[in-house]
């Protein structure tokens, strides 16, 4: 979804951020994600969002949401449009929580809301006021250390490309954490919602079945 | 997506006001099928109310009733233990659905108002839809139809009505408690969906301001003897190719009862009645549940590419009806 021009970020951290004289290739894909190339980088959405937003008005429907993301409220002003994997990715520069299908078709957007997961992308910003966000971000603990199945992924190569993954690790938590890893077979139906390109499917069961006896232990 | 006006509605009352007969307007609950399509330009609204705080989250068990929510999420009905154990069919349609992610979001009354997943209809591109543009012809009657419906279609649309949910829902005589601006009303489910015939882009008995508060049924002891087998090209996150939602009453080893709907197959949530009468009075076993079987797709109606739907859905019930029999009810 292309960024209309009301919605600009009332939070500083909306910003994107880059040292002074520091340009690493972190710093670069965030700043390619928040300008115009977007829309085309996305395939198909982008022909036609170009064509509808030619026929805008100057003066797109707005709401002003209270957003909490990672234990920190961010107030914007958003596009009625605006779903939560757009206001995470362009507006609080939150590249963690992927775009792949934008339709409910393959996991890479999905975070926690009210510690459930769900799909960023087919959730509207407006609609999740007042309620707690999870990102891939906020999973690591404030000195770094890495969640239990962050590691696990790390320890078994549950990953080869990685774009799937902080998707798949925001599933494989919510399944840990809510006890639904009892054998492969109840991991593997839970999981069924996130799509591996790369096929790491063995990797990512068995990083979950080591994780769960980490985070019960 | 097209620019829209976003209200948050507190109240069933409060979402009825909000509602705007001269604005296209559309009620957002978990948003997997509205914003998909909005995302897709098939659906259009320039009013969007938020559902999601009004309320409409109960479930209530009795000994002899259960009520279901609009709100409630699918997940959280499949997860009520008790639920589980004395209606399986109804947990195990909600739990093969969709994936984790998208039960945590879905919500009953929008499971059952999903709308088809008939490639044509979803790609605006492609100019015939009579149910996306009424009157344009349809693109899948000479196009790719491998998905569509062999049942309760019509030479204007063969779409199949893809929800699991609501075949446990006809399959258990569910009403629909339902209120709008002239008030409140109560409907069977088996009346909520109409069959496209000449219309297909009408598929609800609903006026366009009602709202779906919750779903009642009856619930019987013998509901415990009950499943829903759904068969697909993958073994999870699909839609269905076929499946039906069987419950039995058996007495003395013969069939007091049967309760058959098939899903994957049909253009509405489909009870096969026809087939239930074929059982009554009589032993379960291969030659029964075949029969029965036969009777349910005796007025299949295949396409060029769905003609293997008939065969699967049969294969689907006679499985379904002899799995139920040997349950321990
Ligand atoms: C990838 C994918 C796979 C899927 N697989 C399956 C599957 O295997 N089986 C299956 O059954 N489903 C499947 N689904 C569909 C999914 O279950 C539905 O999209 C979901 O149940 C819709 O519920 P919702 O709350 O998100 O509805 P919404 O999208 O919010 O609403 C759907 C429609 O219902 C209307 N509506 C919602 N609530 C009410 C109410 N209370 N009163 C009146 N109108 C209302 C809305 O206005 C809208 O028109 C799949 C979806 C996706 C994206
Ligand atoms: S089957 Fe129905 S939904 Fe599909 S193209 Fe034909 S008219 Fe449209
Ligand atoms: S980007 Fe949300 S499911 Fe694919
Ligand atoms: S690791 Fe490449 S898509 Fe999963």
């Amino acid at each position: 979804m292309k960024r209309p021009p009301t919605s600009q970020p009332t939070t500083s951290s909306g910003a994107t951020a880059r040292e002074d004289g520091v340009f690493n290739r972190r710093h670069f894909l965030v700043g390619t994600a928040t300008s115009a190339v977007l829309p085309l980088s996305f395939g198909t959405t982008g022909v036609r969002e170009a064509v509808t937003d030619a026929a805008l008005p100057t003066q797109v429907p707005s709401s002003s949401v209270a957003l909490l993301v990672n234990g920190r409220t961010h107030r914007l002003i958003l596009d009625n449009r605006t779903t939560l994997l757009d206001a995470l990715r362009e507006h609080l520069a939150l590249t963690g929580t992927k775009k792949g299908c934008d339709h409910g078709q393959c996991g890479a957007c999905t975070v926690h809301l009210d510690g459930e997961p769900i799909l960023s992308c087919l959730t509207l910003v407006a609609s999740v006021e007042g309620r707690a966000v999870t990102t891939i971000e906020g999973l690591a603990q404030a000195d770094g250390a890495l969640h239990p199945v962050q590691q696990a992924f790390i320890d078994h190569d549950a990953f080869q490309c990685g774009y799937c993954t902080p998707g798949q690790i925001m599933s494989a938590v919510a399944c840990v954490e809510g006890d639904r890893a009892g054998s492969d077979a109840e991991i593997r139906e839970y999981m069924s919602g996130n799509l591996c390109r790369c096929a790491a499917y063995p990797n990512i069961v068995a990083a979950i079945r080591a994780a769960k006896t980490e985070v019960r232990s | 997506m097209r620019p829209f006006i976003f209200e948050r509605a507190t109240s069933p009352e409060s979402a009825i006001a909000a509602f705007h007969a001269d604005r296209a307007t559309s009620f957002l609950a978990g948003g997997t099928t509205l914003l998909d399509l909005m995302k897709l330009d098939v659906v259009r609204p320039e009013r969007v109310i938020d559902i999601n705080a009004l309320g409409a989250n109960e479930i209530e068990i009795s000994e002899d009733r259960l009520r279901l929510g609009a709100s409630v999420r699918m997940a959280d009905a499949e997860a009520q233990e008790e639920l589980r154990r004395r209606v399986p069919m109804l947990t195990q349609s909600l739990a093969l659905a969709a994936s984790t992610q998208l039960r945590h979001m879905a919500t009953l009354a929008g499971n059952v108002l999903q709308r088809t997943r008939c490639p044509y209809f979803r790609d605006v591109s492609w100019s015939a839809c009579n149910k996306r543009l009424p009157g344009s012809g349809c693109a899948a009657m000479a196009g790719f139809n491998r998905q569509h419906a062999v049942l309760g279609a019509s030479d204007a649309c063969i779409a199949t009505y893809p929800s699991d949910f609501a075949q446990a829902l006809i399959a258990l005589d569910a009403t629909v408690d339902v209120v709008g601006r002239r008030g409140r009303r109560q409907l069977p489910f088996a009346k909520l969906h109409v069959p496209p015939g000449r219309t297909p882009e009408v598929e609800t008995t609903l006026a366009p301001d009602e709202l779906i508060l919750g779903f009642e049924m009856p619930i019987e002891p013998w509901m415990s003897r009950s499943l829903y087998l759904k068969i697909r090209d993958r073994d999870s996150y699909e839609f269905a190719l076929a499946s039906a939602a069987v419950a039995l009453e058996v007495d003395g080893g013969a069939v007091r009862q049967a309760r058959i709907a098939l899903g994957g197959v049909a253009a509405v949530p489909w009870r096969a009645r026809e087939a239930e009468q074929a059982l009554i009075g009589r032993v379960l076993d291969e030659a029964s549940c075949q029969l029965a079987a036969d009777i349910a797709f005796a007025k299949a109606q295949p396409r060029e590419h769905n003609a293997y739907k008939p065969l699967l859905g049969r294969q689907t019930v006679a499985r379904a009806l002899l799995q139920a029999a040997a349950m321990e009810a």
